[in-house]
């Protein structure tokens, strides 16, 4: 299947260049022939693939992805995706082309055209997809980049609101597919669209049919802006006019149908499919032509002639009769030629005379005669006027309208309405034509108008030449494609239809008639009513958009205010109390349920010595709770107490790497909580002094202390059970029997975590690596309490007898515990080289990366004890940020560096290698993974404890409104250096 | 030996729930470590008691898995332990902070009854 790759190619080719040319530095010309050239290579690759889809052929490419769950990237192209992938393209490289010329070059260009290729590339996945669920994936991007084009000018506000809009209606119409897919997935057992596509029985006869296909249509109807969601499109104007003509006339709107054309074997022809599929699109027709006549806004002309020719395109789709769905892919075809090359008339009209408000516009036709005459031809083809290719696909609807389906209402209405809507088309077109083109000579227009350049005139001519063609020979131009697209959806049941423009004075015929000559009759009679109004009457008082934005605030304003009245609390507390009660209900209901029968207690053995340490830890543990109040120093000493006998407990039961690294954790720690200490507020004896307590807080205390009894008591009950019990086969003994033969590391808690679960330990680094940055973009500007900016009074007298202890002079006696200083600055090679033992031992024997790191950490943070920041940073520049870079970047690369062997990411290559005089030395790619692990931890360690350092000699700025700014002056350089 | 493990872990358990229970943020710091303790013991027991089996395997003897301690819940818990030592540290940030910009060190950011 090497052409399926090709199907990527097309795919995946914008998303490509739409990166290259966001990253790249590229001028408006150079990234709009990017843009061309990919379209143009899609649109090339496509047309190659027509001789395979002939006669129903399929391509398929499918990729594993999760086989497991039966979830495989799937890109499939038949007759009738491949003429959407050549609309796509085609008009997308028409769309670049015009692009180029419309946006001003003081545009965020690039931006522009990245965003138009990631469209093109996610609304080509949407078609070529041939997993529904990768199809939704790509119909949501759609509407992410839509959202995006629409906002494009940010600035504008309106611009900004039509896109959130159009976000929250389609994106919302997407998940509801989503779930619609989903239960499609669950019905026929297979989210493969060809399997789908065979199994039309098994879905019509689901009982989960009804609920599936709604959610289907509220997807296909949101994207292609059908009632009720229709309100959607008209904000969407906002975007700038290349967009307008590309998203939401030509190609994204067209999705809905497009979609349902897709599924229309399998699940059109019920009556539920019947009524909703045919009355929303009969309503949005009719609606969308009576609002397009009372638009001053061209483009809001042209967005709801848009909505109703989709509306006729959903009509014909509803009717779930053969001949209706080759006039809906015919029409999806011609709709696109005439109405994007419309759009893009209307943005040459609002670039040359600067205004789009039909009201000023008038007699353009001597200014650009061949502009106008391109926009007439196709606005005729928008009315639907003979030897147009819009005529052709009207008049097969108006043959589907007359013919009888279900006999209904819905159905009976069907040609009144038809030929009403069709009428309102030819008095829109007519006042497009006459108001814009034609009459007195424009006055007031904010520029001259004339002829845009050449090149942004020839993509509209030549789609109107299109028009032209198929409207006059559509049998031998677009018919065998129109066949191959039809064939591939309907099969067998494809019906005889004639692409004749002559098929006899017949009902469609007069209909057409009646439509045309009315029109224009209509169009004199109102066409000073229609010029005033702002906005169609009657119907606008029933705006959607209004009743969107009540809801948008009902529920993202008041019910979300009214919840967190109801569920949220400011108060912590409470809210972890809760928590910690329910936890401990739902324990205590499944222990009710434990069935004692044939259980015994354990004997119990004891060591003293042990016990003797637990009464430590005990004691250590209860008394920091009970003084980190008021004594918070020596809660500190306390918790790390509690800590060492942590570490003993590792010592005792056989875990010698748990035991160095929380030891040396313990360090770093208690630096950190001290260095922590000095801005906090001071206590003040206790608030309730001599008085009695009041009663609330004694039963908050009393419920608090009830909880952690509880806790502690369900803890060691659990704690208890579960060890006195034998352990069963673990995944324990695979770890210890491979840990050598493939690991190569004798030391089997480091092989586990650099080499069987080094993906884990990779993510764990990069968590560390997350919280350092925080902690120093938090302190960066970081303004502490008034009353901590003082130095403390403790410090104050140690600097009145020694001198300011981080002062650059200072040294010899002058300076603050001078022996242990010099000590702390000779411990700093001891320590490193500790480090390194501890790092290069890691793999065979207790130690290991975690260890190495803190303990280098440690060496840093002696220095800074023993001489101060300004000292330390005089003579040594840590630079935390590269190391974590360096770390990360080492551990990545090793990661990747199996990819180039073959291997899958992280798999650890291992030998011995003779070093001279050593001997044999283990080697092993996990050692260097551990490297980027010590030197992640050493940087973001050393990072976070010095950015809280030195807030210990930055002057901090006085926030506005305290009275003594004299001393307000910012002395930050030491901690916005490189740390 | 087990009991007095699982008391350990119980009371630094319930000490620091106690703590985090309080308004104060410097006590549920103290309190999270705690409590950490005691999480961090809790599931390197998981992995049972043993003394002077060590997850060191020498190459040169034949293998035999019952004479070492369970060495997952010990990997688990020494990430565990660095993370814990990080998260300990994010949160002194945002206590001091938080601190210097509502003037209290409430864990609501507001003295009760504000």
């Amino acid at each position: 299947m090497e052409k399926g790759i090709f199907l990527v190619v097309i795919v995946g080719l914008p998303f490509l260049a739409a990166l290259v040319v966001a990253l790249g530095r590229f001028t408006r010309s150079t990234s709009s022939w990017a843009a061309l050239a990919v379209a143009l290579v899609g649109l090339a690759i496509t047309l190659s693939f027509y001789p395979s889809v002939l006669n129903g052929d399929v391509v398929r490419l499918v990729i594993p992805w999760v086989p497991t769950i039966g979830l495989d990237l799937i890109f499939r192209m038949d007759g009738f995706t491949w003429l959407f992938t050549t609309l796509v393209t085609g008009i997308g490289a028409l769309i670049m082309l015009y692009a180029r010329y419309y946006m001003s070059p003081d545009d965020p260009v690039q931006r522009f055209f990245a965003f138009l290729l990631a469209f093109m590339g996610s609304m080509l996945g949407v078609v070529l997809s041939g997993n529904v669920i990768q199809l939704v994936v790509f119909w949501e991007i759609t509407s992410l980049f839509s959202f995006l084009l629409i906002g494009y000018w940010y600035h504008n506000a309106a611009a900004r609101d039509g896109a959130r809009m159009a976000l929250t209606i389609t994106a919302s119409g997407g998940l509801c597919l989503m779930a619609g897919m989903l239960l499609l997935g669950h019905i026929v057992g297979s989210y493969d669209l060809d399997v789908i596509l065979g199994s039309r029985d098994q879905i019509i006869s689901n009982d989960l049919y009804n609920i599936t296909l709604g959610l289907i249509l509220i997807g296909a109807l949101t994207k292609s802006a059908q009632f009720p969601f229709q309100f959607w499109l008209p904000n969407a104007m906002t975007a700038p006019t290349p967009v307008s003509a590309y998203l939401h006339s030509a190609t994204m709107v067209k999705l809905g149908v497009f979609l349902l054309v897709l599924l229309w074997p399998v699940m059109a022809g019920t009556d539920i499919w019947f009524w909703v599929v045919g009355s929303a699109g009969l309503i949005t027709l009719l609606l969308g032509a009576y609002s397009a006549i009372f638009q001053q806004d061209l483009k809001g002309l042209l967005a709801y002639s848009t909505i109703s020719h989709l509306g006729l395109i959903t009509v014909l789709i509803g009717i779930s009769s053969p001949l209706g769905l080759v006039a809906a892919i015919f029409h999806i075809v011609n709709h696109a030629t005439f109405k994007a090359s419309l759009f893009m008339a209307a943005g040459i009209i609002d670039h040359e005379t600067g205004t789009r408000d039909m009201r000023k516009l008038s007699g353009l036709f001597r200014f650009m005669p061949i502009t106008a005459t391109a926009a007439m031809v196709a606005s005729a083809a928008m009315a639907g006027v003979p030897l147009l290719n819009g005529f052709l696909s009207k008049e097969m609807f108006f043959a589907e309208a007359v013919e009888t389906h279900t006999g209904s209402l819905l159905d009976l209405s069907l040609p009144y309405v038809a030929t009403l809507a069709s009428l309102f088309a030819v008095v829109y077109s007519v006042r497009f034509i006459a108001g814009v083109f034609f009459g007195p000579d424009p006055v007031d227009l904010p520029k001259t108008p004339h002829e845009p350049p050449r090149w942004m005139r020839v993509p509209i001519e030549f789609l109107v030449l299109l028009c032209l063609i198929v409207g006059i020979i559509p049998g031998i131009t677009i018919g065998p494609f129109l066949h191959t697209a039809v064939y591939s959806v309907l099969g067998a049941e494809t019906p005889y239809y004639s692409l004749a423009i002559w098929h006899g004075f017949n009902e469609p015929l007069i209909m057409s008639i009646i439509a045309l000559v009315g029109g224009v009759l209509l169009y004199f009679a109102i066409r000073n009513l229609a010029r005033q109004m702002d906005g169609p009457p009657l119907v606008r008082y029933l705006k959607g958009q209004r009743m969107f934005e009540r809801m948008m605030v009902a529920i993202s304003w008041k019910w979300a205010r009214s919840l967190e009245n109801l569920l949220g609390t400011r108060k912590l507390q409470t809210q972890i109390a809760i928590m910690l009660i329910t936890v401990l209900a739902a324990g205590v209901a499944v222990t009710t349920r434990f069935d004692w029968v044939g259980f015994e207690f354990p004997t119990v053995e004891s060591d003293p010595i042990f016990a003797l340490i637990w009464t430590a830890g005990v004691i250590c543990a209860i008394g920091a709770a009970y003084q980190a109040k008021y004594h918070r120093l020596v809660a500190l000493v306390l918790m790390s107490g509690a800590g060492l006998v942590t570490v003993l407990t590792f010592v005792w039961f056989s875990a010698p790497d748990l035991a160095i690294t929380q030891l040396l954790v313990e360090v770093v720690t208690t630096v950190l909580i001290l260095l922590g200490l000095r801005w906090m507020p001071q206590r003040k004896p206790d608030i309730y002094g001599q008085v009695i307590m009041p009663a609330s807080v004694l039963i908050r205390r009393g419920r608090d202390l009830l909880i952690a009894i509880g806790v502690g008591l369900a803890t060691t009950t659990i704690a208890y059970f579960v060890m006195t019990r034998e352990l069963g086969n673990t995944i324990a003994t695979y770890f210890l029997e491979l840990a050598y033969p493939e690991g190569g590391g004798r030391n089997v808690v480091n092989v586990i975590l650099v080499d069987f679960r080094g993906f884990d330990t990779f993510g764990e680094i990069v968590v560390v690596a997350i919280v350092a940055l925080s902690v120093f973009a938090l302190l960066r500007r970081f303004r502490p309490a008034p009353e901590s900016m003082e130095r403390p009074a403790q410090q104050q007298r140690l600097i009145e007898i020694y001198g300011r202890g981080d002062d650059v002079g200072s040294t010899g006696g002058a300076r603050y515990m001078p022996i242990a200083a010099v000590i702390m600055h000779w411990m700093f090679p001891v320590i490193i080289v500790l480090a390194a033992y501890l790092f290069f031992r890691g793999h065979d024997a207790p130690g290991g990366g975690f260890a190495a790191g803190i303990a280098m950490s440690i060496a840093f943070l002696l220095q800074y004890m023993a001489g101060g920041t300004r000292w330390v940073e005089e003579r040594l520049r840590i630079l935390p940020v590269r190391w974590i870079a360096f770390g990360l970047l080492v551990a990545l690369a090793t990661g990747i560096g199996s990819w180039v062997f073959g291997y899958p990411f992280l798999t650890s290559f291992f030998q011995y290698t003779e070093v001279p005089y050593i001997g044999r030395v283990p080697t092993a790619s996990a050692l260097l993974f551990d490297l980027g692990v010590f030197s992640l931890v050493v940087g973001a360690t050393v990072l976070m404890l010095i950015a809280i350092a030195h807030q210990s000699i930055r002057r901090p700025k006085k926030r506005a409104g305290d009275d003594d700014t004299s001393e307000a002056q910012a002395e930050t350089e030491l901690s916005q250096g490189d740390a | 030996m087990e009991l007095i493990l699982a008391i350990g872990i119980g009371v630094l358990a319930g000490s620091g729930v106690w703590l985090i229970l309080r308004p104060r943020s410097f006590q549920v710091i103290i309190g999270l470590s705690l409590l950490s303790y005691a999480v961090n013991l809790f599931i390197f027991a998981m992995g049972r008691l043993g003394t002077g089996l060590p997850p060191v395997i020498d190459p040169n003897m034949p293998m035999d898995t019952s004479v070492f301690t369970d060495p997952l819940p010990q990997a688990l818990v020494l990430t565990a332990i660095v993370i814990g030592f990080a998260m300990t540290a994010l949160f002194l940030v945002v206590l001091i902070v938080s601190r210097g910009q509502t003037g209290t060190d409430h864990v609501d950011g507001r003295e009760p009854g504000q």
